[in-house]
């Protein structure tokens, strides 16, 4: 019984998106069919106005006739950077508050839980004006600075609790040798703290990458990333055969978080425990 | 870094206390060879230097606060007064925007938590009497509809339930009706938006659980069995208690996290029947006209809920602090 109830679940998850990446090779008139769902596995449609039963007609319109490529360039830039910058500074930040002796874990817990709970658009909203003001507004650095404070206290949090986790005695030991402080933090520390790293990266990575509130608001028309792309191409398009270029950027977009949880699972599992263990 | 956070709601809350100019009204006057004429124009020249001049607008107070699309004092007021019966009351309360994005707010909220809770731990029960080596795969496939973006997985199921897509055409035979639509109606749209929370949330509880599961102590298991516990019973009196934390965190997160829905209403293009703090906020900041004053308005608002909700958990957490400390 337990075992059909996994099933289900897992038929569940997994299917709308197998659904979707098998409909995204149609064309519109097999995807939402008219007259039968069947249509849309066997694409009797796509047969006779392509030729094959396979097209790949949405992918080559999203990307190359709407510009798709653009806004995958850009969230790519965004994405790069917000995880560099924020785990440049977590790592170091992190590194220092975990040896500082004072017991900052409350504090930054605290700040961290705020900024969860708070919605991203009251932020962006108190942002805006003074933006458009100083002609900030529209620039990929713009979101990308936002993205990383929205980012920080979590990431500050995460890497904090895990230096507290390297034993002090690593780097004392270092610095009894003649090391300097940093010198112990290059040669001592950074060797060991790859796990901790990646697992806060990850995170990083998919609040970028998902985010839809600041890159919507605070991005101008040709600065957009991938998620408010996509949004767009709803409003407008009401063309047939244009809202299979929105199923395809959709797929395109989801492959790479794919591959993500596929090579990720294990770091991606334990960082979503490790909050519930410790707090 | 704290900078970050402190502006930001200082800054809604300066904004929230102006609104946007009003025009600048000239009269001027037309005189032609039959007659003068007066006509009253907006001098736009004159509109858009007093803009510049002063971005942030004229002050208003709290009158942005009190308006009608916010807390609607006069309008309830006069509701009340006004009322036949409390369903009628509650009627007029629920077309004034705020009112109406706050009810549906909360009701995501406080049902769509309990359900994640309740779905979790059925599925954590369930992949852990799985054979380990279909544990991995099974994890795999639970993570999609969590990791993946919420606006994209939303549009997904929005292709899926439309008429003619698969699930929505599937319905319309199982119930036999061609008209049934799950947009058309606000009920509806509600449940969809609802097992659309459920459906991203639900991983995230499962992940938690199946991690805490695997912490249950064997030998309390083992002695429950001996005493001739069924499966039922020794899920209900062993499992259930041991995980009792981890709900309580699981709890926390979700209260947060629905509390503000915005990508699914923008996903299924819901905003006719179903509005949130988040959507109504982000609608301000979209429209023609950018009203700057109305979003921050409903934003400090909206942080005052925040604050609301998360109090108990910060009191909680302090006194864990400091036990732990002492």
């Amino acid at each position: 019984m337990s075992t059909g109830f996994v099933v289900l679940w897992v038929i569940l998850a997994a299917f709308p998106f197998v659904w979707t990446f098998w409909g995204s090779l149609k064309v519109q008139g097999d995807f939402f069919s008219r007259a039968d769902w069947m249509n849309a596995l066997t694409g009797p449609m796509t047969i006779a106005q392509t030729g094959a039963p396979f097209t790949g007609q949405g992918y080559v319109g999203a990307w190359i006739e709407s510009g798709f490529w653009r806004n995958v360039l850009n969230t790519g830039i965004v994405v790069a950077a917000t995880v560099t910058i924020s785990l440049t500074l977590g790592t170091l930040g992190g590194y220092a508050l975990a040896r500082s002796g004072f017991r900052y874990a409350f504090w930054l817990l605290m700040i961290a839980l705020v900024f969860r709970a708070m919605p991203h658009i009251t932020l962006v909203s108190g942002y805006m004006l003074p933006f458009f003001e100083w002609n900030l507004w529209g620039h990929l650095p713009t979101a990308i600075i936002v993205l990383v404070a929205i980012n920080q206290p979590f990431t500050l949090w995460m890497l904090h609790s895990f230096f507290l986790n390297i034993p002090k005695d690593l780097d004392e030991s270092a610095m009894v040798d003649g090391c300097t402080r940093f010198q112990a933090f290059r040669h001592v520390i950074i060797p060991v703290m790859w796990p901790g790293v990646i697992t806060t990266g990850l995170f990083s990575f998919l609040l970028a990458y998902n985010d839809f509130a600041v890159t919507a608001m605070l991005l101008s028309q040709e600065n957009q990333t991938m998620v408010p792309k996509i949004a767009s191409f709803l409003g407008s398009v009401q063309v047939e055969g244009n809202v299979m270029f929105a199923v395809a950027a959709v797929v395109s977009a989801t492959a790479p978080l794919f591959v993500l949880i596929m090579v990720f699972q294990r770091q991606i599992v334990s960082g979503l425990t490790a909050g519930a263990v410790k707090g | 870094m704290f900078l970050f956070i402190a502006l930001p709601i200082v800054s809604v809350i300066v904004q929230s206390l102006f609104v946007a100019h009003e025009q600048v009204l000239v009269t001027v006057e037309n005189c032609g060879p039959f007659g003068c004429t007066q006509e009253t124009r907006v001098d736009r020249e004159a509109t858009a230097a007093l803009r510049e001049a002063q971005p942030l607008g004229r002050f208003n107070g709290l009158g942005t606060y009190v308006n009608r699309s916010h807390l609607a004092t006069a309008e309830l007021a006069q509701a009340w007064q006004s009322r036949e019966s409390l369903g009628q009351f509650l009627g007029q309360v629920m077309n004034l925007p705020f009112y109406r994005a706050l009810a549906f707010t909360l009701s995501f909220t406080f049902i769509v938590t309990p359900l994640v809770l309740v779905l979790g731990l059925a599925i954590a029960l369930g992949v852990n009497g799985l054979p380990r080596l279909l544990r991995g795969p099974t994890i795999f496939f639970s993570l999609l509809p969590m990791i993946v973006t919420p606006l994209i997985g939303s549009l997904v199921l929005f292709w899926m339930i439309d008429a003619q897509g698969v699930i929505g055409a599937t319905l319309q035979i199982l119930f036999d009706d061609p008209n049934l639509s799950l947009k058309a109606s606000p009920a509806l749209t509600w449940l969809t938006l609802f097992v659309y929370g459920v459906w991203h949330s639900a991983p995230f509880a499962f992940i938690v659980f199946y991690a805490g599961l695997q912490t249950v102590p064997a030998e309390t298991l083992e002695a429950a069995m001996i005493d001739g516990a069924t499966r039922w019973q020794r899920v209900r009196y062993v499992v259930i208690p041991h995980l009792m934390p981890l709900a309580v965190f699981i709890t926390l997160m979700q209260l947060m996290d629905n509390f503000r829905v915005f990508e699914p209403i923008v996903g299924f293009q819901a905003q006719a029947s179903a509005t949130s703090l988040s959507y109504l906020i982000y609608s301000h900041l979209r429209g023609d006209v950018q009203q700057f004053g109305s979003a921050a308005a409903t934003s400090v608002l909206t942080i005052l809920g925040v604050a609301i909700l998360l109090t108990p958990v910060l009191i909680r957490t302090w006194r864990d602090f400091n036990r732990k400390r002492a």
